[in-house]
């Protein structure tokens, strides 16, 4: 194990645990008004016009008219509206905000709000859209061809759910004007993403514009882009407010029904099997983007880029497409596309094989890419593929061999059992050339006359020790104490734009720009002086570039890999299940820190698992969310996965700090897969749509007992 | 009339004056400024508002104040001060089982219950006795590391 990976008592812990942390919420400055949204309670109407209740003084309303800049929040398409103008587009669309200085009669006159809507007719389910915001396809080699051939095709279909990333915190922003210059704080991932949305839509300059992050309770993809529209909103409340600051802090009904989440998908694949090995695959997406497309596009990309998983496939037909309803937009969360398409290839890969009468590990690793192999936009695996290592492993682990062969003989108990498992990668970074093309990450380090050197980066921590593992790397370089190197919250008018915290880049991109930052700064360390030195992004000669256009080069510059087994057991009077097991090994270079990626494993892990089963959310035909709280929504507690087992395969990345590469969003992807796959072998059934509950359960040991009598 | 409701707030009586139907959690957040008690649902759902009430770990968004009258009431505030506290955040740190910390006030007094209760616990103890406070971030095995750590390292404390 290298030094660095030894862990160290994490630079925010002790503000965390005796309670002194400051979340948005928990500032009461002098002045504070409350901002509460009037939302609209119809997925698609005409805005007739609007009757404010008699106001109090003190209190007021902003919307459309009151947006000095563009009524635009910029995230990649520019549709999503800061306050509603002609037209509502999903139950939850903001049309004002009714601010004031007492919370409960701001939220009495919110609600005594007269809005007339002429409701329009509305899609509100995929099936039935029928506009696409965005439509990509890409592929390779000859796949009628391969059908032709084939020995045997397979074509089914998948369904995903929701999945709502459940950040204990719910979102916040405070803002104010103040001569002339707008303040936003608050749970936010991504600094300069909001930074730039209030440009435009304050019409102000970027001096301007100043965004704080305060201690976030949590992101997992949530707080990426819809800060970006929340800060819209409550800056244009701050500009009315004459000085006073205004906070919009949600509860959690209004978090869950009305911000962002993970797309439904429904994915088609047709897959040509010759010789026991897969040689044509056709893929066809479909993601829910909701009712604006905020950051779908990226979202489709990363899914479909991973759809044929890690899987070599000679001949390739991809197509994906990001629908509109008149639902809540969805948006970023941990795995940004790819656990849709893994869930998906994965039960596919099960189904093959259990069809052929093998052993679904041993068929996928004989389908599995090697280093060196083209992926699936015709880029390389350039660095090893440790997936045989890592499936051995997690085979020892977890007894698998014996448990698939015990499990795999016909049960009639009550209980019955099975074990499961997936295989899966996750593209480290930004996909294709958004880091080159866009971001243009800068970073600083601003060392001190007493010799200090303090980290000036736009990443935000939000659980994942960024604000640890990145002091541990530029102390390591600069031979510093720990102490001696420090790293605050990102406020905009101090840092350079890094880039935002997605993507499982900060570490490996923003961490390697440190190192090299610490590298100089050794080299011209001037005692007793104060001293910056900056240091930007460049790419890799290795990389060979993408064009987004025909999704060819290199998607990702490397990729973290996962393993993982789920034992279950299956009640057959109740459908209910339970987890016995779980193991997993992940590879994401090496670890900065032991403890830290561990938590970020074990907890992305259990997020996967979660998302297979217990996390159910529906929508119903108006469009409205219907699973708006913890009672309904269930989140993983401390008993549901008693035996969670994780280990970590190092392969180093040579461009990553000190081999470390992209780890937060990994151990999520593929677990959903695994859990299934177990859950499969207990039924006795294939299974092509998750959350899955106990009822289903149920429903295919009933039709099962139809198909013996 | 008299409407004051006097009751021990980290070991100092207080006296509030207000409504009998407000929740405790809002008043240790407003009136107190104990902002470590943290709200992450108001429904009793999510456990980051749990406080010590004589002795019981509840959720303070479930408690009217009406409830409070003469009543000992520890938040994390209070509990940061204790020589257990000195040992279970040791625990926590040595295996960094704080993660975004939203849910660590609650969860650091879920853990003393477990401690007050089975001063040796076993996994399914502090699991059991953690389970009404919700983590999305560590997948509650760091946190349940730093439960056994702190049981072996704090021996008598509990």
């Amino acid at each position: 194990m290298l030094d660095i990976s030894r862990s160290v008592a994490k630079k925010d812990h002790a503000p965390k645990t005796n309670g002194s942390a400051m979340y948005v919420g928990d500032f009461a400055p002098d002045g504070l008004l409350y901002g509460q949204l009037v939302r609209s309670p119809y997925a698609r109407a005409k805005v007739l016009g609007i009757t404010l209740p008699p106001l109090p003084e003190g209190y007021f309303t902003v919307d459309a008219s009151d947006v000095p800049g563009v009524n635009q929040v910029h995230i990649v398409k520019d549709d999503t509206p800061v306050f509603a103008e002609d037209t509502v587009e999903f139950i939850g669309d903001p049309v004002l905000m009714l601010v004031g200085p007492n919370e409960e009669e701001v939220a009495r006159l919110a609600a005594a709000v007269q809005v007339a809507y002429e409701p329009l007719p509305a899609v509100t389910d995929i099936q039935s859209a029928d506009t696409a915001f965005f439509t990509y396809q890409f592929g390779r080699g000859d796949v009628a061809q391969a059908f032709h051939t084939a020995d045997k095709v397979y074509e089914e279909s998948f369904e995903t759910g929701y999945q709502e990333q459940a950040y204990l915190e719910t979102q916040g922003l405070m803002a104010d004007y103040v001569d002339g210059k707008v303040t936003v704080h608050g749970s936010l991932q991504c600094p300069y993403y909001i930074h730039g949305a209030l440009i435009k839509a304050l019409g102000l300059s970027p001096d301007r514009v100043r965004v704080v992050q305060d201690a976030t309770g949590g992101g997992f993809g949530g707080k990426e882009d819809y800060p970006s529209i929340l800060a819209c909103q409550v800056a244009v409340a701050a500009i009315k407010a004459n000085g006073k600051p205004v906070r919009v802090w949600f509860g959690r009904r209004e978090d869950i029904e009305f911000t962002s989440k993970r797309h439904p998908s429904l994915c088609v694949y047709k897959v040509a099997v010759k010789d026991g090995r897969v040689t044509a695959m056709d893929i066809d997406v479909t993601f829910n983007a909701g009712a604006y497309t905020t950051l779908s596009a990226v979202v489709l990309q990363r899914g479909i880029i991973a759809s044929p998983g890690v899987y070599e496939v000679p001949n390739l037909r991809v197509q994906g497409r990001a629908v509109k309803t008149n639902t809540v937009p969805n948006g970023a969360y941990r795995g940004f596309g790819a656990p849709q398409t893994f869930f998906a290839v994965e039960m596919m890969m099960d189904h093959i094989a259990r069809d052929r009468g093998e052993d679904p590990l041993k068929f996928k690793l004989a389908n599995a890419s090697v280093q060196g192999a083209m992926t699936s936009t015709s880029g390389r695996y350039h660095f090893p593929v440790p997936l045989p290592r890592m499936a051995e492993t997690v085979r020892h682990m977890s007894g698998y061999d014996q448990k698939w062969q015990a499990y795999a003989a016909p049960q009639t108990g009550r209980y019955r059992k099975g074990i499961g498992m997936s295989i899966w990668f996750h593209g480290a970074g930004f996909t294709g050339s958004g880091e080159r093309d866009h971001i243009k990450a800068v970073t600083k380090l601003h060392k001190y006359a007493d010799g200090r050197v303090e980290i000036l980066a736009s990443q935000a921590e939000i659980g994942q020790g960024i604000c640890t593992t990145l002091c541990k790397i530029v102390a390591n370089e600069l031979n510093l104490p720990l102490d001696s190197v420090f790293y605050e919250y990102p406020d905009t008018d101090r840092v350079p734009d890094s880039g935002p915290t997605v993507a499982s880049r900060s570490l490996m991109t923003v961490g390697e720009l440190l190192r090299r930052a610490a590298i100089r700064l050794r080299s011209q360390w001037r005692d007793g002086e104060e001293q910056v030195v900056e240091e930007h992004f460049t790419e890799p000669d290795f990389v060979i570039p993408f064009h987004i256009e025909t999704f060819e080069g290199d998607a990702y510059p490397t990729y973290a890999w996962a393993a993982c087994a789920a034992e279950v057991t299956v009640d057959t009077l109740t459908g209910v299940n339970s987890l016995t097991g779980v193991w997993a090994c992940f590879d994401v270079g090496t670890p900065m820190d032991e403890n830290i990626v561990m938590g970020q494993m074990e907890g992305g892990l259990l997020q996967g698992l979660g998302y297979a089963s217990m996390e159910q959310m529906a929508a119903d035909r108006q469009g409205r969310i219907r699973n708006n709280s913890f009672t309904d929504y269930i989140i993983p507690t401390s008993v549901d996965v008693p035996v969670m087992q994780v280990k970590l395969h190092v392969e180093e990345y040579p461009h990553g700090p000190y081999g470390a590469k992209g780890a937060g969003e990994l151990p999520l992807v593929g677990a959903a897969a695994a859990y299934m796959a177990a859950m499969e072998q207990a039924l006795g059934a294939n299974i092509r749509h998750i959350p899955f509950s106990a009822e289903d359960a149920l429903h295919i040991l009933t039709e099962n007992q139809k198909e013996v009598r | 009339m008299d409407n004051s409701i006097e009751f021990i707030l980290n070991g100092q009586p207080v006296t509030y004056r207000g409504s009998a139907t407000a929740r405790l959690l809002d008043v240790l957040r407003d009136t107190y400024r104990q902002t470590g008690v943290k709200c992450g649902c108001k429904e009793g759902e999510c456990g980051a508002c749990s406080i010590i009430l004589d002795g019981r770990l509840v959720n303070s968004c479930m408690v009217a104040m009406g409830r409070v009258g003469g009543s000992d009431v520890l938040t994390i505030e209070g509990y940061a001060l204790t020589p257990q506290f000195k040992v279970l955040d040791a625990a926590y740190a040595s295996v960094s089982a704080a993660q975004c910390g939203y849910c660590i006030p609650g969860m650091l007094l879920a853990s003393e219950c477990v401690l007050r209760t089975h001063p040796n616990p076993t996994e399914e103890q502090i699991r059991e006795g953690i389970s009404g406070n919700l983590c999305r971030c560590t997948g509650y095995n760091a946190i349940v590391k730093a439960v056994q750590s702190a049981a072996k390292e704090g021996a008598g404390l509990w």
